[in-house]
């Protein structure tokens, strides 16, 4: 715990005495269950990955099934999503495509933050460090990330698909290319804060105390920068999501029938005025992942946060 | 301070060179070919093809082909492009104008809206306001600009024939009606970025003052009996601009990148557009210039940045 | 040959058109318009839109169509060719024909005259030099010039006198307009390009800005941007152009050029809507603003079968010509995949049936020379159950995944082609019927930039796939030089630096028989049923298997825009001088 002054204060104490003592992880999970509307973005992800995982056992309208007679047909009972322009399900294609979606965004975030924590951290606690890694950061910033893409898949594609297979092995390499891409900014926050935090009194406290420098980095400092984090990490998902669209539109991502969200979103922009249920749905599902992680991630902030806990 | 400076600046030649190095051999391997467009036509027989790459250069290897472009980019030339046998450098100075005109204004309106309603979003958390702001700026970041952009086409174009969705270079911004018309064919451009902007710029904005509301200074500050709106301005919206200045800092080198999306679907002839489309047809001297000064500018403002926080932030020291 | 058989037709429908042309005088009659107002400038200002934006304005150098067609409205051919494929004269006085006697009877020399008192925009006059200068400008390797291969067997333009020069080719001819005709035969005045020979061409500052004997000249070129043309005031007919200028905007996509044209009205003539025929129906039939103009040549979407084995362990040796591929060497393979291939869906739904193409099943698309034959072949019929049938009889069996096998080969394939919107819904299509006769289909699209190499793993010469699908883009109405792709000869392979024609890597004697015979043939009616044999050859050994016959040209044309005849043999803007409102 970090031992800001401001902790230690008089209703805090009070309240320790009235609940038994909790791990730092419990009493932190507590404030996350009595945010309101924390608990709704956790539902609302529940249900979404549930969806995607299960649906397709239950909803057993195949995906694939082409039918041009039923082509751009507006939702109802036997298409409750209606249809895309060749008359296949949609509801059928997103459940199905969603589980690629969900499983990218948060691999690919969870890859980009980690890295990009790891480096700030490094960059900002050693002074030594900071330089390289800096400079390390701006050379991955400055390249063309197009053709860096390009090349990464074509080194790397056969390798990995040798090893891992052709469908997980497209996965490892499409969240590792986002993740690999995205660090950068997640770095230089990092960095900044942990360059402000490391002179305040409660790290020099630590470090007095004969703390060591991993005790300090991931016991006092990063508790304090997780704010930041979060939001970045919040606001990749959606990113990653429709980025992996990107790359499967470039032919570098997944094959062209696997219909993820950011995929059926991108097929289905010259039809917005005929047929715009197609780009409602999986526009919604896409906003409702995006959503449900941010109040997630907000409450989690909330309940992380040394300062706010009362 | 001066001495950091000028330590950053000379390691910053050694970054460059790498970046440089990394780039050319980025392009040289990727395997895109300035031929593309051509293999298809049966009028272009591939002994014409081979002609061509030999007159481009490319049938030297590629470290050579670095060497010659680093000499002469050292010397201030970027070469000339595949596609348009014109030079780079008039090509980018064509571009510059029309990026600066929608790329450069979208960021500073961004920037513009993002601060005010971060902040009250802040101060008023929880409240109706705050998830108004917080659920719209969500809708900001999980809608691609693709289709922000395509739905206001629809609207104001298509339906309304209110704006005009070709943005014509050629307007030169003399008098009253002209103003009118550059603000009318880069409206719709603007508002597109300019939001995306400012939904992922308020969280940041909003995070940063939930840090500080709570601080020492600001109940300090509370307690001489400062009013609200002097407290949160002048003292926790003050110190929460200081990473948020930075990620602005940060940001700049992107407008100079283009936002290649928009100006696709806007038809505005920017430096993204050209970017993307020099990369597809692998027109390597002009992708490699948008790189490298790209890179310059990254490096730029990186110390911009560290330099801004230090000058903001006192706490902070450079050896 | 069948080429010369095309090029007599064209040759005669040319003169009538000359003669229509010359007895009217102006663009057309367009009885009870605006007859009186056709005067060269009289109209303001053409607003052309290309989603592709030109680059460079010398068709010599260009980087695709885009470019051609930019500069078409500066540069003229000595010839050019309209829908029918007939030549008709531009800097020429007159297509020379054996008849006339402007080609040898031994088809190996041709003598163009030229017209006279044609003046370049900037009032310099034109001559045979300028004729000669161009030749040597592009049958120079070291120009780099994409026209270059029309200079083939061509031994030398020389210069009779100050109106006429001569083409002589190494052999015969049959088609002997193929120096300086259509798009690749853009004549450069000596004047303005002579710094550009060689090394030079490469920067050549005549490119941004080219003097031409054109209908309009450059008044500004911001390059992937925007043109502005204005009239030519020396142009060498009366009353031409109409526009006194225009507006030629670059950029965007196809969907958005066709709202541009079809639903805001924003444009005059919008270039190339290939856009899905659902939405380019829709924004068709309810336009008040433009119609929708096409033409067809012989721009084939096919699938194309590989003959050879693509399969990684074999190293080096991958996709090279001389092995043979696991089950498609299998003639009843292929033709099982012929049956279930179901072109007509692929046609209506995708293409609009006739939009932006229509279904077929040849391998040349137009004029005589296209076969009649193949329609009631059982490969172009489809026929889920034929197909079944035809793998059944085979010995290819249904195992328990539904994947049929033989002898430890599956039909397990990788189908391959650019991202593209129609092509990947024919793709779904195809995977969907194929693997309903046993196949396993696994789709890969790559981007076009790296698809249409021949360096890149992925692209479409290196086959590192079983089945690819691609077009070709429409070319010069040249018979034999387009029916050569499948011959031993032009297979790809490491030994060629995967840089020829024949992806298939098709390879059957009999059917290079058949070229050699077409290559010989000097009687045109022969040729062409040659070209036949050769086509129902292909299309019946399922060496290749025809989709669609892609319009070359799909153009948005404003309502009050007149006078616009397209060709798919030539650029789109190679009769822009008569279009008017």
């Amino acid at each position: 715990m970090a031992t800001t002054t401001s902790q230690v204060r008089i209703g805090g104490v009070a309240q320790e005495y009235k609940r038994p003592a909790r791990s730092l992880w419990a009493d932190a999970w507590f404030t996350f269950t009595r945010d309101r509307f924390a608990m709704v973005g956790l539902v609302m992800l529940v249900i979404l990955v549930a969806a995607t995982l299960i649906g397709p056992f239950f909803y057993e309208r195949p995906m694939g099934v082409i039918d041009f007679s039923r082509g751009l047909e507006g939702p109802s009972l036997e298409h409750p999503f209606g249809t895309d322009d060749l008359g296949r399900d949609l509801l059928g294609r997103l459940l199905w495509g969603g589980r690629v979606s969900i499983a990218v965004g948060i691999t690919a975030v969870i890859i980009a933050i980690s890295l990009g924590t790891a480096v700030g951290a490094l960059a900002g606690y050693f002074r030594k460090l900071d330089n390289p890694l800096m400079r390390f950061t701006d050379v991955f910033l400055s390249l063309p990330i197009l053709p860096l893409l390009l090349v990464i898949i074509y080194l790397f594609r056969e390798a990995i698909a040798a090893r891992f297979g052709p469908d997980l092995g497209i996965f490892i390499m499409i969240v590792t290319v986002i993740g690999v891409l995205n660090w950068m900014p997640v770095a230089r926050l990092v960095r900044a804060s942990f360059l402000s935090l490391k002179n305040k009194e409660f790290v020099e406290a630590a470090r007095a105390t004969g703390s060591t420098d991993r005790r300090i980095i991931f016991g006092h400092i990063l508790p304090n920068v997780l704010s930041p984090i979060l939001v970045a990490a919040t606001i990749g998902v959606g990113g990653a999501i429709l980025t992996e669209s990107t790359l499967s539109f470039l032919g570098l991502g997944f094959p062209p029938d696997v219909p993820t969200w950011g995929r059926l979103l991108y097929d289905a922009q010259n039809f917005i005025d005929i047929a715009p249920h197609w780009v409602i749905f999986p526009g919604l599902c896409i906003f409702l992942i995006v959503l449900s992680i941010n109040y997630i991630g907000d409450g989690l902030r909330d309940a992380l946060d040394p300062r706010r806990r009362i | 301070m001066g001495r950091y400076v000028v330590r950053r600046l000379l390691i910053a030649i050694p970054t460059l060179l790498v970046i440089s190095f990394v780039m050319y051999a980025i392009l040289a391997l990727a395997p895109i070919d300035p031929l593309a467009s051509l293999a298809t036509d049966p009028r272009v027989p591939p002994e014409a093809r081979e002609n061509i790459r030999i007159a481009l250069g490319l049938d030297q290897p590629w470290p050579v082909r670095y060497v010659k472009w680093l000499i002469a980019v050292l010397q201030g030339d970027f070469g000339v492009s595949f596609m348009s046998h014109t030079s780079v450098s008039a090509l980018l100075w064509q571009r510059l104008p029309n990026t600066l005109a929608v790329v450069g204004v979208a960021y500073i309106v961004g920037i513009f809206v993002a601060v005010p309603i971060g902040m009250l979003s802040a101060v008023r958390r929880n409240t109706l306001t705050d998830h108004a702001v917080s659920t719209l700026a969500y809708i900001g970041f999980s809608v691609p600009t693709f289709f922000t952009g395509l739905i206001l086409i629809i609207i104001f174009s298509v339906k309304l024939h209110w704006l005009p969705f070709l943005y014509d270079s050629n307007l030169k911004v003399t008098d009253f009606n002209s103003l009118v018309g550059q603000l009318r064919q880069s409206i719709m451009p603007i508002l597109v970025l300019g939001l995306f902007d400012a939904a992922v710029l308020t969280r940041y904005v909003r995070a940063e003052m939930l840090e500080h509301l709570p601080m020492d200074y600001v109940r300090t500050a509370r307690a001489k009996g400062l009013k609200e709106r002097a407290v949160v301005v002048r003292h926790a919206l003050r110190n929460s601009l200081i990473p948020v200045v930075t990620l602005i800092a940060l940001g700049v080198p992107t407008v100079f990148g283009g936002a290649i999306v928009t100006e696709q679907i806007f038809h505005v002839p920017g430096i993204g557009e050209l970017l993307v489309r020099s990369i597809g047809s692998g027109d390597t001297p002009v992708v490699a210039a948008i790189v490298i000064i790209f890179a310059v500018l990254v490096v730029a403002f990186n110390l911009v940045a560290d330099v801004l926080y230090g000058v903001l932030d006192p706490r902070i020291r450079y050896a | 040959m069948t080429r010369a058989r095309y090029v007599l037709r064209g040759a005669a429908l040319a003169i009538t058109a000359v003669m229509a042309i010359a007895c009217t005088g102006t663009p057309s009659a367009s009885p009870g318009t605006t007859g009186a107002t056709i005067a060269r400038g009289a109209g303001g200002d053409l607003k052309i839109l290309y989603w592709q934006a030109p680059t460079i304005l010398n068709g010599h150098q260009a980087g695709g169509t885009k470019d051609q067609d930019a500069s078409r409205m500066v540069l003229e051919p000595l010839a050019a060719f309209d829908n029918d494929a007939a030549a008709v004269p531009r800097l020429a006085a007159e297509i020379p024909t054996v008849a006339n006697g402007g080609v040898s009877a031994d088809l190996k020399t041709v003598t163009w005259k030229l017209k006279q008192g044609v003046k370049y925009s900037d009032g310099t006059p034109f001559s045979a030099d300028d004729v000669i200068f161009t030749y040597t400008y592009m049958c120079d390797a070291k120009s780099a010039a994409i026209s270059f291969g029309t200079c083939e067997n061509v031994k030398s333009v020389t210069k009779k006198d100050a109106n006429t020069i001569v083409v002589t080719y190494d052999l015969a001819q049959p088609f002997y307009l193929q120096w300086g005709t259509g798009t690749s035969g853009e004549i450069l005045s000596l004047n303005a390009w002579k710094d550009c020979l060689a090394e030079k061409a490469k920067t050549c500052a005549a490119d941004q800005k080219p003097i031409g004997t054109g209908p309009y000249k450059v008044r500004e070129f911001k390059q992937g941007d925007v043109i502005l043309f204005d009239m030519n005031e020396n142009y060498r007919e009366a009353n031409k152009p109409y526009f006194k200028s225009v507006t030629w905007k670059g950029g965007g996509d196809a969907t958005a050029a066709a709202r541009a044209s079809l639903q805001t009205g924003d444009v005059d003539y919008a270039w190339n809507l290939q856009v899905e025929a659902t939405v380019l129906r829709g924004m068709a039939t309810s336009s008040t603003s433009a119609d929708l103009k096409s033409v067809y040549s012989n721009s084939l979407e096919r699938l194309v079968l590989n003959s050879t084995n693509p399969s990684a362990s074999l190293g080096e040796q991958r996709s090279e010509p001389g092995t043979k591929h696991p089950y498609l060497s299998d003639k009843a393979v292929r033709r099982a995949l012929a049956m279930a291939t179901d072109r007509t869906t692929v046609a209506e739904q995708l293409y609009g049936a006739g939009l932006t193409g229509k279904a077929s099943c040849n391998v040349w698309n137009g004029g005589a020379a296209e076969s009649k034959n193949t329609a009631a072949l059982d490969v172009c019929k489809f026929d889920l159950n034929a197909a079944n049938a035809e793998l059944d009889k085979a010995g290819w069996v249904k195992g328990a995944d539904g994947v049929r096998a033989k002898g430890g080969v599956r039909l397990e394939m990788l189908y391959q082609t650019s991202v593209n919107p129609l092509r990947q819904k024919t793709q779904d299509i195809m995977k969907a019927n194929w693997e309903k006769i046993g196949f396993k289909v696994t789709l890969k699209s790559t981007d076009a930039g790296v698809f249409f190499t021949n360096t890149s793993p992925d692209g479409y010469l290196k086959f590192y796939a079983d089945v690819e699908e691609f077009a070709n883009s429409a070319g010069a109405p040249d018979l034999a030089g387009f029916m050569d792709d499948w011959t031993c000869k032009l297979a790809v392979g490491k030994a060629n630096n995967w840089n020829l024609d024949n992806a298939e890597r098709y390879c059957n004697p009999d059917f290079d028989k058949i070229i050699d015979q077409i290559r010989a043939e000097a009687d045109p009616a022969k040729a062409a049923a040659l070209v036949i044999q050769a086509n129902d050859f292909l299309v019946a050994d399922v060496a290749v298997i025809p989709i669609v016959n892609r319009t070359s040209a799909t153009s948005g044309v404003a309502k009050s825009l007149k006078g616009v005849v397209l060709s798919g043999w030539d650029t789109e803007t190679w009769d822009v001088a008569n279009w008017y409102k």
